[in-house]
């Protein structure tokens, strides 16, 4: 999932006053900023609050169900339709993805509530860690499912670099290096080491990706 | 030129130091640093934004100590540069007569004077000493044809005390199979664990050259200890420098005491005197 934060309160304070706002519709996620707990239910109350306390109205609020969802979304905001055309501005709780569709679906400025970080897993409640860089050029096959690219602050296909102290990392000297890992992993699994990894094919990774199922169903 | 690896190869132990190219523009600092250890050593390796730091390019300063008659080793990290730029650079190198590169990844941006910058890390040491390879064989990484290939003597950094010892030591195999011909250790504080290193090695045809720093105060050893990745300096010898008169006496009669261990195991002694240069040859043992 995508795991976000909130953003700092002053800059949203800041992106409001600069076009003026004074009628604000707060828009949440109810996927990743959900289980985040930064644009669920309870944060747009607090988000609420927090606004109505700095003197600006709160026209309306609804958690979409999935706010990176362009039709999802654009149904959602015509259920709120009046709440969202008395207000100056939507703010978005959700990550970078959802704040673009809602800008796409409601033709009035759209700011966002928060930061996008990471593409996650959810250790446990409330505890998230950055597992997956979304390269298009997936080596997990070849290292017993660790990805190096993400975990080694490196991002080294080949390891350790000379800072491993212990079997430690050097960057975040409190976590075992990934290329440990990966080998205690592959040799507990009875697999081979994962010999020498080829530069990555970066070409994959170009922004923006795209993909359509439709023109490959159509293949 | 070319006398490093001609030595090495010959099975002779040579003799390397270290310069770091000065922070500017100015050379000055950096050839005084250069005259003083250049009668003592068959190279000089050249750092490359040592600490993620910036500093003037290694590739003009190993120009600039190669053009005063020393033969230059040429460091080349992963963390600056993306396969386009190390390439052409390696090439420049080449076409400037720089014959030993030595490949390291670099430390993390995060460790140094521009701790916002984006750490490149395309390559990792490993896939770029097996570009440093194609280079010479006439190609570049994508197998396209060169006009002119490069004759590089390519080395590698390897870390006789790292553990668990059974990852280092697959590591550094990798590095060989890769094309890594000689490799410069870390600093090495524990001779048994050089031993462990050159025994493993020495059957695969590794050059080993092993690292001695000079402890010259005790800042020095809370600075090795707090801030430089992937050495600790054993208590025993930081207590040995802390309690001296002299620090920098006993620093000097320390790794004077480790070149003379250093010289029956391993290959070759990279010292790193960390600005106590007019005492190399005492290091060395090769003054009182």
């Amino acid at each position: 999932m995508i795991i976000t934060k909130p953003r700092d309160w002053a800059r949203i304070q800041a992106n409001l006053e600069s076009i003026g706002a004074r009628r604000v519709f707060l828009m949440g996620c109810g996927q990743c900023a959900t289980v985040a707990h930064t644009g669920g239910e309870e944060e747009l109350r607090e988000a609420a609050a927090r606004l109505e306390g700095a003197g600006i109205e709160v026209t309306g609020r609804t958690v979409g169900e999935v706010t990176c969802h362009l039709n999802g979304t654009k149904l959602e905001s015509r259920k709120h339709q009046a709440a969202i055309d008395a207000a100056d501005a939507v703010l978005v709780l959700a990550c970078g993805a959802g704040v673009q569709t809602t800008a796409d679906a409601i033709p009035k400025p759209v700011f966002p509530g928060l930061e996008s970080l990471f593409l996650g897993t959810v250790i446990r409640n409330g505890i998230f860690e950055e597992r997956c860089q979304t390269c298009g050029d997936c080596v997990l096959d070849k290292t017993a499912g660790i990805c190096p690219v993400t975990t080694c602050p490196k991002g080294l296909l080949n390891g350790p670099c000379g800072g491993m102290w212990d079997g430690m990392c050097e960057v975040l000297t409190d976590r075992e290096c990934t290329h440990v890992r990966i080998r205690k992993r592959l040799s507990d699994q009875g697999r081979a080491g994962k010999g020498t990894l080829a530069p990555k094919d970066f070409s994959t990774a170009l922004k923006p990706g795209s993909v359509n199922i439709r023109e490959r169903k159509a293949e | 030129m070319g006398r490093f690896r001609d030595m090495l190869e010959a099975g002779e132990f040579v003799i390397t130091g270290e310069i770091a190219p000065p922070k500017g523009a100015d050379l000055t600092p950096m050839h005084a640093s250069v005259d003083l250890l250049a009668p003592h050593c068959d190279a000089l390796n050249v750092t490359d934004n040592q600490g993620a730091s910036l500093h003037l390019a290694s590739l003009a300063a190993s120009k600039a100590i190669l053009d005063r008659g020393i033969e230059p080793i040429f460091q080349q990290t992963c963390r600056d540069r993306n396969r386009l730029a190390l390439q052409s650079d390696l090439l420049a190198a080449w076409s400037l007569g720089l014959e030993n590169v030595l490949i390291v990844t670099g430390d993390d941006p995060r460790a140094g004077d521009h701790p916002n910058a984006k750490g490149v890390f395309d390559l990792d040491s490993t896939q770029l000493a097996q570009v440093a390879v194609g280079l010479n064989e006439g190609h570049d990484m994508t197998g396209r044809e060169l006009e002119g290939a490069t004759g590089f003597y390519i080395g590698g950094a390897m870390f006789p005390e790292a553990e668990p010892w059974d990852v280092q030591l697959a590591r550094t195999e990798q590095k060989m199979e890769a094309g890594i011909r000689f490799f410069q250790t870390q600093a090495v504080f524990d001779i048994g664990k050089l031993e462990r290193a050159v025994e493993a090695l020495r059957p695969l045809g590794a050059k080993l050259i092993a690292g001695v720093l000079v402890l010259r105060s005790p800042r020095v050893i809370d600075f090795v200890n707090n801030h430089l990745a992937g050495l600790m300096i054993p208590d025993a010898i930081a207590e040995r420098i802390r309690g001296a008169e002299n620090p920098a006496e006993e620093a000097i009669r320390l790794a004077s005491e480790q070149v003379r261990e250093i010289r029956q195991i391993a290959d070759g002694v990279h010292v790193m005197p960390l600005g106590l240069d007019r005492a190399i040859g005492r290091i060395l043992g090769e003054e009182e």
